[in-house]
Protein backbone atom coordinates (compact mmCIF):
# COMPACT_ATOMS: atom_id res chain seq x y z
CA UNK A 1 0.00 0.00 0.00
CA UNK A 2 1.32 3.47 -1.06
CA UNK A 3 0.97 5.88 1.36
CA UNK A 4 -0.77 8.45 -0.85
CA UNK A 5 -4.42 8.52 -0.82
CA UNK A 6 -6.18 9.50 2.36
CA UNK A 7 -9.32 7.12 2.11
CA UNK A 8 -6.48 4.09 2.03
CA UNK A 9 -7.72 1.11 3.80
CA UNK A 10 -10.91 2.91 4.82
CA UNK A 11 -13.67 0.04 4.55
CA UNK A 12 -15.63 0.32 7.85
CA UNK A 13 -18.53 2.95 8.10
CA UNK A 14 -17.71 3.51 11.53
CA UNK A 15 -14.16 5.25 11.83
CA UNK A 16 -12.09 3.57 14.10
CA UNK A 17 -11.44 6.46 16.07
CA UNK A 18 -13.66 9.22 16.84
CA UNK A 19 -12.92 12.21 18.72
CA UNK A 20 -16.06 15.08 18.95
CA UNK A 21 -15.32 18.38 20.66
CA UNK A 22 -13.34 17.19 23.11
CA UNK A 23 -11.73 20.26 26.11
CA UNK A 24 -9.00 19.02 27.97
CA UNK A 25 -7.68 21.58 31.04
CA UNK A 26 -4.32 21.13 32.92
CA UNK A 27 -5.22 23.66 35.45
CA UNK A 28 -5.53 27.03 34.04
CA UNK A 29 -3.66 25.33 31.06
CA UNK A 30 -6.35 24.65 28.18
CA UNK A 31 -4.77 21.48 26.29
CA UNK A 32 -7.24 20.57 23.88
CA UNK A 33 -9.12 22.64 22.31
CA UNK A 34 -12.76 21.61 20.63
CA UNK A 35 -10.53 18.73 18.70
CA UNK A 36 -12.56 16.74 16.53
CA UNK A 37 -10.74 14.32 14.40
CA UNK A 38 -11.83 11.07 12.61
CA UNK A 39 -9.48 8.42 11.97
CA UNK A 40 -10.98 5.85 9.72
CA UNK A 41 -9.96 1.83 9.73
CA UNK A 42 -6.24 1.19 8.08
CA UNK A 43 -5.47 4.88 7.89
CA UNK A 44 -2.02 6.27 9.42
CA UNK A 45 -2.19 9.60 10.73
CA UNK A 46 0.63 11.69 11.97
CA UNK A 47 0.46 14.34 14.43
CA UNK A 48 2.65 16.91 13.81
CA UNK A 49 3.29 20.30 16.24
CA UNK A 50 5.61 22.26 18.26
CA UNK A 51 6.54 20.99 21.92
CA UNK A 52 3.04 21.55 24.31
CA UNK A 53 0.93 22.27 21.33
CA UNK A 54 -1.21 19.10 23.13
CA UNK A 55 -0.08 16.43 20.81
CA UNK A 56 1.12 14.03 23.53
CA UNK A 57 -2.21 14.36 25.36
CA UNK A 58 -3.97 13.73 22.03
CA UNK A 59 -2.75 10.49 22.07
CA UNK A 60 -3.02 9.86 25.15
CA UNK A 61 -6.20 11.09 25.70
CA UNK A 62 -7.63 8.15 23.20
CA UNK A 63 -6.86 5.63 25.10
CA UNK A 64 -7.94 7.35 28.55
CA UNK A 65 -4.75 7.30 30.02
CA UNK A 66 -5.45 11.49 30.27
CA UNK A 67 -9.15 11.44 30.99
CA UNK A 68 -10.77 14.43 28.97
CA UNK A 69 -12.94 17.32 30.48
CA UNK A 70 -15.45 16.68 27.73
CA UNK A 71 -16.49 15.80 24.61
CA UNK A 72 -16.87 12.20 23.29
CA UNK A 73 -14.18 9.69 22.28
CA UNK A 74 -15.17 6.42 20.33
CA UNK A 75 -12.83 3.51 19.51
CA UNK A 76 -14.62 1.61 16.64
CA UNK A 77 -17.74 3.25 17.11
CA UNK A 78 -17.73 2.68 21.11
CA UNK A 79 -17.55 5.08 23.56
CA UNK A 80 -14.53 5.40 25.69
CA UNK A 81 -15.85 3.72 29.49
CA UNK A 82 -15.42 4.98 32.75
CA UNK A 83 -12.52 3.34 34.88
CA UNK A 84 -12.70 -0.16 35.68
CA UNK A 85 -13.09 -3.45 33.88
CA UNK A 86 -14.51 -2.02 30.70
CA UNK A 87 -12.05 0.14 30.30
CA UNK A 88 -9.25 -2.08 30.52
CA UNK A 89 -11.16 -4.24 27.68
CA UNK A 90 -10.72 -1.38 25.52
CA UNK A 91 -7.46 -0.89 26.45
CA UNK A 92 -6.44 -4.32 24.96
CA UNK A 93 -7.90 -3.63 21.89
CA UNK A 94 -5.49 -0.39 21.77
CA UNK A 95 -1.88 -1.01 21.08
CA UNK A 96 0.14 2.21 22.78
CA UNK A 97 4.02 2.87 22.32
CA UNK A 98 5.66 5.06 24.77
CA UNK A 99 8.38 7.94 24.28
CA UNK A 100 10.42 5.76 27.34
CA UNK A 101 9.26 2.64 26.06
CA UNK A 102 8.30 1.23 29.42
CA UNK A 103 8.85 -2.40 29.40
CA UNK A 104 8.22 -4.17 32.29
CA UNK A 105 11.35 -3.75 34.12
CA UNK A 106 11.41 -7.08 36.25
CA UNK A 107 10.44 -9.40 32.95
CA UNK A 108 12.17 -10.92 30.31
CA UNK A 109 11.85 -9.03 27.04
CA UNK A 110 9.75 -12.67 26.08
CA UNK A 111 7.69 -12.70 29.31
CA UNK A 112 7.02 -9.19 28.36
CA UNK A 113 5.36 -10.00 25.33
CA UNK A 114 3.47 -12.81 27.13
CA UNK A 115 2.09 -11.13 30.11
CA UNK A 116 -0.90 -9.30 28.53
CA UNK A 117 -2.08 -12.30 26.28
CA UNK A 118 -2.26 -14.75 29.31
CA UNK A 119 -3.37 -12.62 31.87
CA UNK A 120 -5.61 -10.39 29.67
CA UNK A 121 -6.53 -12.49 27.15
CA UNK A 122 -6.25 -15.90 29.13
CA UNK A 123 -4.38 -17.64 26.29
CA UNK A 124 -1.95 -20.57 27.09
CA UNK A 125 1.43 -20.07 27.60
CA UNK A 126 2.78 -22.08 25.13
CA UNK A 127 0.27 -20.42 22.64
CA UNK A 128 1.38 -17.10 23.95
CA UNK A 129 5.08 -18.11 24.14
CA UNK A 130 4.80 -19.31 20.19
CA UNK A 131 3.31 -15.64 19.30
CA UNK A 132 5.77 -13.57 21.23
CA UNK A 133 8.42 -15.25 19.45
CA UNK A 134 6.99 -14.84 16.13
CA UNK A 135 6.47 -11.16 16.69
CA UNK A 136 10.07 -10.43 18.25
CA UNK A 137 11.00 -12.33 15.16
CA UNK A 138 9.21 -9.81 13.25
CA UNK A 139 10.36 -6.89 15.01
CA UNK A 140 14.25 -8.37 14.42
CA UNK A 141 15.03 -8.69 18.47
CA UNK A 142 14.35 -12.71 18.29
CA UNK A 143 17.46 -13.45 19.93
CA UNK A 144 17.07 -10.76 22.72
CA UNK A 145 13.85 -12.73 24.08
CA UNK A 146 15.42 -14.04 27.35
CA UNK A 147 17.31 -11.03 28.19
CA UNK A 148 16.01 -8.42 30.48
CA UNK A 149 14.98 -4.96 29.47
CA UNK A 150 17.70 -3.18 30.82
CA UNK A 151 20.25 -5.29 28.81
CA UNK A 152 18.77 -3.97 25.33
CA UNK A 153 19.39 -0.76 23.44
CA UNK A 154 17.04 1.85 22.92
CA UNK A 155 16.08 0.53 19.84
CA UNK A 156 15.95 -2.78 20.42
CA UNK A 157 13.64 -1.87 23.30
CA UNK A 158 11.43 -0.10 21.31
CA UNK A 159 10.79 -2.70 18.82
CA UNK A 160 10.05 -4.97 22.06
CA UNK A 161 7.73 -2.92 23.19
CA UNK A 162 5.75 -2.16 19.45
CA UNK A 163 5.66 -6.18 19.90
CA UNK A 164 4.07 -6.14 23.49
CA UNK A 165 1.97 -4.17 22.34
CA UNK A 166 0.99 -6.16 18.74
CA UNK A 167 0.91 -9.20 21.07
CA UNK A 168 -2.86 -8.16 21.79
CA UNK A 169 -3.90 -8.02 18.17
CA UNK A 170 -4.90 -4.54 18.84
CA UNK A 171 -7.52 -2.70 16.13
CA UNK A 172 -5.64 1.10 16.44
CA UNK A 173 -2.13 1.39 17.42
CA UNK A 174 -0.84 4.85 19.37
CA UNK A 175 2.49 5.95 19.25
CA UNK A 176 3.49 8.76 21.66
CA UNK A 177 6.87 10.18 20.22
CA UNK A 178 8.22 6.70 19.42
CA UNK A 179 12.02 7.78 18.71
CA UNK A 180 12.60 10.57 20.97
CA UNK A 181 14.04 9.15 23.41
CA UNK A 182 16.36 7.18 21.29
CA UNK A 183 19.83 7.89 19.90
CA UNK A 184 19.98 9.01 16.47
CA UNK A 185 21.13 5.99 15.13
CA UNK A 186 18.63 3.73 16.53
CA UNK A 187 15.75 5.63 15.18
CA UNK A 188 15.73 4.00 11.65
CA UNK A 189 15.56 0.83 12.95
CA UNK A 190 12.12 1.84 14.86
CA UNK A 191 10.51 3.44 11.83
CA UNK A 192 11.70 0.33 9.49
CA UNK A 193 9.20 -1.51 11.84
CA UNK A 194 6.38 1.41 12.53
CA UNK A 195 6.61 1.72 8.38
CA UNK A 196 6.13 -2.26 7.78
CA UNK A 197 3.19 -2.17 10.03
CA UNK A 198 1.56 0.72 8.35
CA UNK A 199 2.04 -0.95 5.09
CA UNK A 200 -0.03 -4.29 6.54
CA UNK A 201 -2.71 -1.81 6.77
CA UNK A 202 -2.63 -0.94 10.73
CA UNK A 203 -4.75 1.87 11.95
CA UNK A 204 -2.13 4.37 13.52
CA UNK A 205 -1.97 7.20 15.06
CA UNK A 206 1.42 8.86 15.29
CA UNK A 207 3.01 11.82 17.38
CA UNK A 208 6.19 12.35 16.32
CA UNK A 209 8.90 14.71 15.01
CA UNK A 210 10.02 12.32 12.00
CA UNK A 211 9.38 14.42 9.04
CA UNK A 212 10.93 11.74 6.91
CA UNK A 213 8.65 8.91 8.12
CA UNK A 214 5.59 11.35 8.06
CA UNK A 215 6.00 11.39 4.37
CA UNK A 216 7.16 8.29 3.72
CA UNK A 217 4.36 6.23 5.87
CA UNK A 218 1.40 8.43 6.44
CA UNK A 219 -2.22 9.23 4.98
CA UNK A 220 -2.69 12.18 6.50
CA UNK A 221 -0.98 15.00 8.47
CA UNK A 222 -2.38 16.89 11.64
CA UNK A 223 -0.75 19.74 13.06
CA UNK A 224 -1.61 21.13 16.10
CA UNK A 225 -0.56 24.42 17.65
CA UNK A 226 -1.63 25.54 21.13
CA UNK A 227 -4.07 22.69 21.91
CA UNK A 228 -6.03 23.18 18.39
CA UNK A 229 -6.10 21.39 15.01
CA UNK A 230 -4.50 24.01 12.82
CA UNK A 231 -4.38 21.69 9.84
CA UNK A 232 -5.35 18.29 8.92
CA UNK A 233 -4.29 17.38 5.16
CA UNK A 234 -2.15 15.03 3.16
CA UNK A 235 1.55 14.82 3.67
CA UNK A 236 2.49 16.41 0.27
CA UNK A 237 0.41 19.12 1.05
CA UNK A 238 1.61 19.68 3.83
CA UNK A 239 5.18 19.41 3.40
CA UNK A 240 5.19 21.54 0.62
CA UNK A 241 1.93 24.06 0.42
CA UNK A 242 1.00 24.68 4.40
CA UNK A 243 -2.03 26.65 4.61
CA UNK A 244 -1.53 28.00 8.16
CA UNK A 245 1.52 30.48 9.07
CA UNK A 246 1.68 28.62 12.24
CA UNK A 247 2.36 25.58 10.06
CA UNK A 248 4.70 27.26 7.70
CA UNK A 249 6.62 28.71 10.64
CA UNK A 250 6.92 25.43 12.04
CA UNK A 251 8.38 24.15 8.97
CA UNK A 252 10.58 26.66 8.41
CA UNK A 253 12.32 26.25 11.76
CA UNK A 254 12.32 22.17 11.69
CA UNK A 255 13.44 21.90 7.86
CA UNK A 256 15.68 24.86 7.18
CA UNK A 257 18.97 23.16 9.18
CA UNK B 1 25.13 -15.96 84.12
CA UNK B 2 24.10 -19.04 86.18
CA UNK B 3 20.55 -17.51 85.82
CA UNK B 4 20.15 -18.35 82.22
CA UNK B 5 21.78 -21.67 82.36
CA UNK B 6 19.42 -22.78 84.82
CA UNK B 7 16.31 -21.52 83.85
CA UNK B 8 17.37 -22.57 79.96
CA UNK B 9 14.12 -24.63 79.75
CA UNK B 10 12.09 -21.35 81.05
CA UNK B 11 14.13 -19.42 78.24
CA UNK B 12 13.34 -21.67 75.46
CA UNK B 13 9.76 -22.15 75.68
CA UNK B 14 9.59 -18.40 76.12
CA UNK B 15 11.47 -17.85 73.00
CA UNK B 16 9.60 -20.61 71.09
CA UNK B 17 6.25 -18.61 72.26
CA UNK B 18 7.56 -15.47 71.42
CA UNK B 19 8.39 -16.60 67.74
CA UNK B 20 5.26 -17.82 67.26
CA UNK B 21 3.46 -14.94 68.56
CA UNK B 22 5.29 -13.47 65.83
CA UNK B 23 5.14 -15.73 63.48
CA UNK B 24 1.70 -15.31 63.31
CA UNK B 25 1.80 -11.14 63.87
CA UNK B 26 3.88 -11.20 60.67
CA UNK B 27 2.20 -12.52 58.32
CA UNK B 28 -1.15 -11.25 59.70
CA UNK B 29 -0.04 -7.51 59.33
CA UNK B 30 1.85 -8.03 56.22
CA UNK B 31 -1.13 -9.50 54.30
CA UNK B 32 -3.41 -6.60 55.95
CA UNK B 33 -1.01 -3.75 55.57
CA UNK B 34 -0.62 -5.47 51.95
CA UNK B 35 -4.13 -4.72 51.51
CA UNK B 36 -4.80 -1.35 52.81
CA UNK B 37 -1.48 0.26 50.82
CA UNK B 38 -3.94 -1.49 47.70
CA UNK B 39 -6.95 0.32 49.14
CA UNK B 40 -4.85 3.64 49.41
CA UNK B 41 -3.47 3.94 45.57
CA UNK B 42 -6.90 2.31 44.60
CA UNK B 43 -8.61 4.15 41.47
CA UNK B 44 -12.00 4.06 43.88
CA UNK B 45 -11.94 7.01 46.26
CA UNK B 46 -14.02 5.41 49.18
CA UNK B 47 -11.54 3.15 49.35
CA UNK B 48 -8.55 5.49 49.56
CA UNK B 49 -10.96 6.75 52.33
CA UNK B 50 -10.93 3.50 54.22
CA UNK B 51 -6.68 2.87 54.02
CA UNK B 52 -6.25 6.63 55.03
CA UNK B 53 -8.57 6.67 57.54
CA UNK B 54 -7.11 3.12 58.51
CA UNK B 55 -3.48 4.46 58.73
CA UNK B 56 -4.20 8.03 60.57
CA UNK B 57 -5.76 5.86 63.52
CA UNK B 58 -3.47 3.17 64.28
CA UNK B 59 -0.50 4.42 63.43
CA UNK B 60 -1.10 7.00 65.86
CA UNK B 61 -2.78 5.12 68.66
CA UNK B 62 -0.24 3.68 71.29
CA UNK B 63 0.09 0.41 71.23
CA UNK B 64 -1.14 -0.42 74.21
CA UNK B 65 -4.11 1.54 73.83
CA UNK B 66 -4.99 -1.55 70.72
CA UNK B 67 -4.01 -4.18 73.20
CA UNK B 68 -6.91 -2.46 75.85
CA UNK B 69 -8.90 -2.70 73.29
CA UNK B 70 -8.38 -5.98 71.91
CA UNK B 71 -8.22 -7.59 75.24
CA UNK B 72 -10.75 -5.84 76.96
CA UNK B 73 -13.13 -4.48 73.97
CA UNK B 74 -13.06 -8.10 71.69
CA UNK B 75 -14.36 -9.71 74.67
CA UNK B 76 -17.27 -7.16 75.34
CA UNK B 77 -19.03 -8.12 71.47
CA UNK B 78 -18.38 -11.41 71.87
CA UNK B 79 -15.31 -12.59 70.81
CA UNK B 80 -13.79 -14.38 73.18
CA UNK B 81 -10.24 -16.53 73.03
CA UNK B 82 -6.93 -16.59 74.76
CA UNK B 83 -4.65 -13.97 75.30
CA UNK B 84 -2.39 -15.06 72.80
CA UNK B 85 -4.68 -14.10 69.95
CA UNK B 86 -5.85 -10.97 71.50
CA UNK B 87 -2.46 -9.98 71.44
CA UNK B 88 -1.47 -11.46 68.06
CA UNK B 89 -4.87 -9.21 66.49
CA UNK B 90 -3.32 -5.84 68.40
CA UNK B 91 -0.28 -6.64 66.82
CA UNK B 92 -1.09 -7.26 63.15
CA UNK B 93 -3.62 -3.86 63.61
CA UNK B 94 -0.98 -1.99 64.60
CA UNK B 95 2.08 -3.08 62.82
CA UNK B 96 -0.17 -3.15 59.44
CA UNK B 97 -0.45 0.74 59.19
CA UNK B 98 3.24 0.77 59.23
CA UNK B 99 3.64 -2.05 56.76
CA UNK B 100 0.87 -0.19 54.62
CA UNK B 101 3.11 2.69 54.73
CA UNK B 102 6.18 1.17 53.76
CA UNK B 103 4.81 -0.68 50.65
CA UNK B 104 3.07 2.51 49.83
CA UNK B 105 6.53 4.23 49.05
CA UNK B 106 7.78 1.23 47.41
CA UNK B 107 4.85 1.42 45.15
CA UNK B 108 5.64 5.51 44.36
CA UNK B 109 9.19 4.38 43.72
CA UNK B 110 8.06 2.71 40.41
CA UNK B 111 8.18 4.44 37.44
CA UNK B 112 4.67 5.97 36.66
CA UNK B 113 5.28 4.47 33.27
CA UNK B 114 5.52 0.94 34.71
CA UNK B 115 1.87 1.80 35.70
CA UNK B 116 0.81 3.37 32.43
CA UNK B 117 1.84 0.64 30.22
CA UNK B 118 0.29 -2.35 32.44
CA UNK B 119 -3.18 -0.16 32.35
CA UNK B 120 -2.25 0.50 28.34
CA UNK B 121 -2.01 -3.42 27.38
CA UNK B 122 -5.32 -4.29 29.43
CA UNK B 123 -4.41 -4.97 32.41
CA UNK B 124 -6.92 -4.54 35.87
CA UNK B 125 -5.82 -2.18 38.80
CA UNK B 126 -5.47 -5.29 40.50
CA UNK B 127 -3.37 -7.20 37.76
CA UNK B 128 -1.25 -4.44 37.39
CA UNK B 129 -0.35 -3.75 41.09
CA UNK B 130 -0.04 -7.42 41.79
CA UNK B 131 2.13 -8.41 38.50
CA UNK B 132 3.62 -5.15 37.67
CA UNK B 133 3.90 -2.80 40.56
CA UNK B 134 4.10 -4.87 44.07
CA UNK B 135 7.11 -6.72 42.30
CA UNK B 136 9.41 -3.89 41.82
CA UNK B 137 8.22 -2.23 44.48
CA UNK B 138 9.76 -5.08 46.70
CA UNK B 139 13.19 -4.04 46.37
CA UNK B 140 12.36 -0.51 47.85
CA UNK B 141 10.15 -1.66 50.23
CA UNK B 142 12.55 -4.59 51.83
CA UNK B 143 15.00 -2.15 54.14
CA UNK B 144 11.82 -0.43 56.04
CA UNK B 145 9.58 -3.01 56.25
CA UNK B 146 12.48 -4.74 57.83
CA UNK B 147 12.41 -2.48 60.46
CA UNK B 148 8.90 -2.06 60.83
CA UNK B 149 9.08 -6.01 61.17
CA UNK B 150 12.01 -5.51 63.84
CA UNK B 151 9.81 -2.96 65.99
CA UNK B 152 7.16 -5.63 65.63
CA UNK B 153 9.16 -8.21 67.24
CA UNK B 154 10.08 -6.04 69.90
CA UNK B 155 6.54 -4.47 70.50
CA UNK B 156 5.70 -8.26 70.98
CA UNK B 157 7.02 -7.64 74.71
CA UNK B 158 4.57 -5.09 75.14
CA UNK B 159 1.93 -7.88 74.23
CA UNK B 160 3.70 -10.00 76.39
CA UNK B 161 4.00 -7.66 79.55
CA UNK B 162 -0.12 -7.80 78.96
CA UNK B 163 -0.11 -11.33 79.93
CA UNK B 164 0.21 -13.43 76.51
CA UNK B 165 1.51 -15.96 78.83
CA UNK B 166 4.78 -17.62 78.49
CA UNK B 167 6.40 -15.42 76.26
CA UNK B 168 9.80 -14.44 76.56
CA UNK B 169 9.35 -10.86 78.19
CA UNK B 170 7.03 -12.66 80.84
CA UNK B 171 9.65 -15.29 81.47
CA UNK B 172 11.29 -12.53 83.10
CA UNK B 173 8.44 -11.72 85.55
CA UNK B 174 8.33 -15.14 86.26
CA UNK B 175 12.11 -15.52 87.43
CA UNK B 176 12.39 -12.16 88.88
CA UNK B 177 9.07 -12.14 91.17
CA UNK B 178 8.10 -16.11 91.96
CA UNK B 179 11.66 -16.93 92.25
CA UNK B 180 13.28 -13.78 93.65
CA UNK B 181 15.84 -13.91 90.97
CA UNK B 182 17.99 -10.95 90.59
CA UNK B 183 16.13 -8.36 87.72
CA UNK B 184 19.23 -7.35 85.53
CA UNK B 185 20.94 -11.28 85.11
CA UNK B 186 17.60 -12.31 83.95
CA UNK B 187 16.94 -9.43 82.02
CA UNK B 188 20.34 -9.97 79.75
CA UNK B 189 18.81 -13.39 79.21
CA UNK B 190 15.72 -11.74 77.75
CA UNK B 191 18.04 -9.48 75.82
CA UNK B 192 19.65 -12.36 74.02
CA UNK B 193 16.42 -14.28 73.11
CA UNK B 194 15.08 -10.81 71.34
CA UNK B 195 18.93 -10.43 69.71
CA UNK B 196 18.67 -14.15 68.36
CA UNK B 197 15.39 -12.98 66.93
CA UNK B 198 16.20 -9.53 65.40
CA UNK B 199 19.43 -9.95 64.01
CA UNK B 200 19.72 -13.10 61.85
CA UNK B 201 16.10 -11.35 61.01
CA UNK B 202 18.23 -8.63 59.16
CA UNK B 203 20.24 -10.48 57.56
CA UNK B 204 18.01 -12.36 56.12
CA UNK B 205 16.01 -8.83 54.87
CA UNK B 206 19.72 -7.90 53.71
CA UNK B 207 20.21 -11.09 51.47
CA UNK B 208 16.34 -10.69 50.29
CA UNK B 209 17.32 -7.04 48.76
CA UNK B 210 20.16 -8.58 46.78
CA UNK B 211 18.21 -10.98 45.72
CA UNK B 212 15.34 -8.83 44.95
CA UNK B 213 17.40 -6.25 42.64
CA UNK B 214 16.12 -5.33 39.57
CA UNK B 215 18.42 -3.61 36.84
CA UNK B 216 17.16 -0.32 35.44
Amino acid sequence: MTASDPAAGSTSTEPMIRMQSVDKHFGPLHVLKDINLEIPQGQVVVVLGPSGSGKSTLCRAINRLEPIDSGVIEIDGKPLPAEGKDLARLRAEVGMVFQSFNLFAHKTILENVMLAPVKVRKQDQATARKTAVDLLERVGIASQGDKYPAQLSGGQQQRAAIARALAMRPKVMLFDEPTSALDPEMVQEVLDVMTGLAGEGMTMLVVTHEMGFARKAANRVVFMADGEIVEDSTPEKFFTAPESARARDFLGKILTH
Amino acid sequence: MNVILDNFAQYRDGFLTTLEFCAYAFVGALVLGTVIAAFRVSPVPPLRWVGTSYVNVFRNCPLTVVLFFCAFGLPEIGVNGLYFWFGVAALVLYTAAFVCEAIRAGINSVPAGQAEAARAVGLTFTQSLSSIILPQALRTVVPPLGSVIIAMVKNSAIAGAFGVGGDLFAVSDTLTSSRGEAILPVLIGVTIGYLILTIPGGMLLNLLERKVAIAR
